[in-house]
């Protein structure tokens, strides 16, 4: 195999930037994120710079996405969901944008990197976890007892709740990576038996159409997978914003 | 043991997850298809509920993807 199907995810410098002592260097993933944020403020800025009563097609699309995520925020939190709104719709954009950018050939995934990802969790957790203490104080902590559960429960409710809790960074964020990263290293391989069933003649070439067909099937796929992955990380913040809002379930 | 096939061997024993999220993909979507047929006009609603499951229940896979990755090639 002259390429590994993990190569895709390498990450190379393009311009060092060391601040007192601190590697920032520019990479191509620094690169593609800020792609990601410039294309979907041109969308939005640019579908709604008219802002017409009947809207056009770019308008429709930018309402489209907007609607979306409002109705998601205020189904799942309800009317107190409002001012998390626009962080919400942020992270739903631009990891739909990175996702959806990622599918482009010779393109690179930034949601294929767990630390992206990780940190994108982590500031939901804090978030989550300082607006629930911030709105009900110790009170929060009524999360971690179910109400209704018999006394003699708790000493095994409440750890269970506790740990529960706590994963829920890790489970956020492996879950978009692991995604981007399986359905991405997939198509590679499956492109790689492209590559070496046509290099044995045309007998090969015959073969070769089944994996050609299946990456075809399989770009399909992880574009679905590429949204829905957006979508459920938006609606388990949704979640999560519920549960620090309303504690006592 | 030799250390390498001792790491494929535990890599190909992480992917038995599968069996468990077979059984959970072919409950949502046999489930979903059953209250479906049922009552057509209730799908639509519960659809963006399927996709959820779906969706996390997928994740299991990969979580179980992960752990094969890092017997592979972090350990």
């Amino acid at each position: 195999m002259a390429h590994s199907p993990l190569e895709q995810f390498e990450i190379n410098p393009i311009a060092p930037i060391n601040i007192g002592g601190v590697d920032a260097t520019f990479t191509n993933s620094s690169l593609m994120m800020v792609i990601v944020v410039a294309l979907v403020t041109l969308f939005l800025t640019g579908g709604m710079r008219k802002s017409a009563m009947v809207p056009g097609r770019w308008q429709t699309m930018v309402e489209l996405a907007y609607e979306f995520v409002a109705g998601m925020v205020k189904e799942n939190v309800g009317n107190e969901g409002k001012p998390y709104f626009p962080f919400i719709f942020t992270l739903f954009m631009f990891i739909l944008g990175a996702n959806l950018l990622g599918m482009i050939p010779y393109s690179f995934t930034v949601t294929s990197h767990i630390i992206v990802t990780f940190a994108l969790a982590a500031v939901v957790f804090l978030g989550v976890t300082f607006i629930g203490f911030i709105k009900h104080g110790l009170g929060f902590l009524k999360l971690f007892v179910p109400g209704g559960a018999p006394l003699w429960l708790l000493p095994l409710i409440v750890p269970i709740e506790v740990l529960s809790y706590l994963t829920r960074p890790i489970s956020l964020s492996v879950r978009l990576f692991a995604n981007m990263l399986a359905g991405h290293l997939m198509m590679k391989v499956f492109a790689g038996f492209i590559v070496s069933l046509g290099s044995i003649g045309i007998a090969g070439y015959f073969g070769a159409v089944l994996p050609f067909a299946f990456n075809i099937f399989m770009t399909g796929l992880e574009i679905l997978v590429a949204f829905l992955q957006a979508y459920v990380f938006a609606i388990l913040t949704c979640i999560y914003l519920n549960d620090a809002m309303h504690p006592s379930h | 043991m030799e250390l390498e096939a001792a790491k494929a061997i535990g890599a190909g024993i992480a992917t038995i997850a599968l069996a468990g999220v077979g059984i959970g993909l072919g409950n949502i979507f046999g489930s979903f298809l059953n209250g479906a047929l049922r009552n057509p006009s209730a799908a639509p609603k519960v659809f963006g509920n399927l996709l959820l499951g779906f969706a996390l229940t997928e994740a299991v896979a990969l979580f179980a993807l992960v752990i094969a990755f890092i017997i592979l090639f972090v350990l």
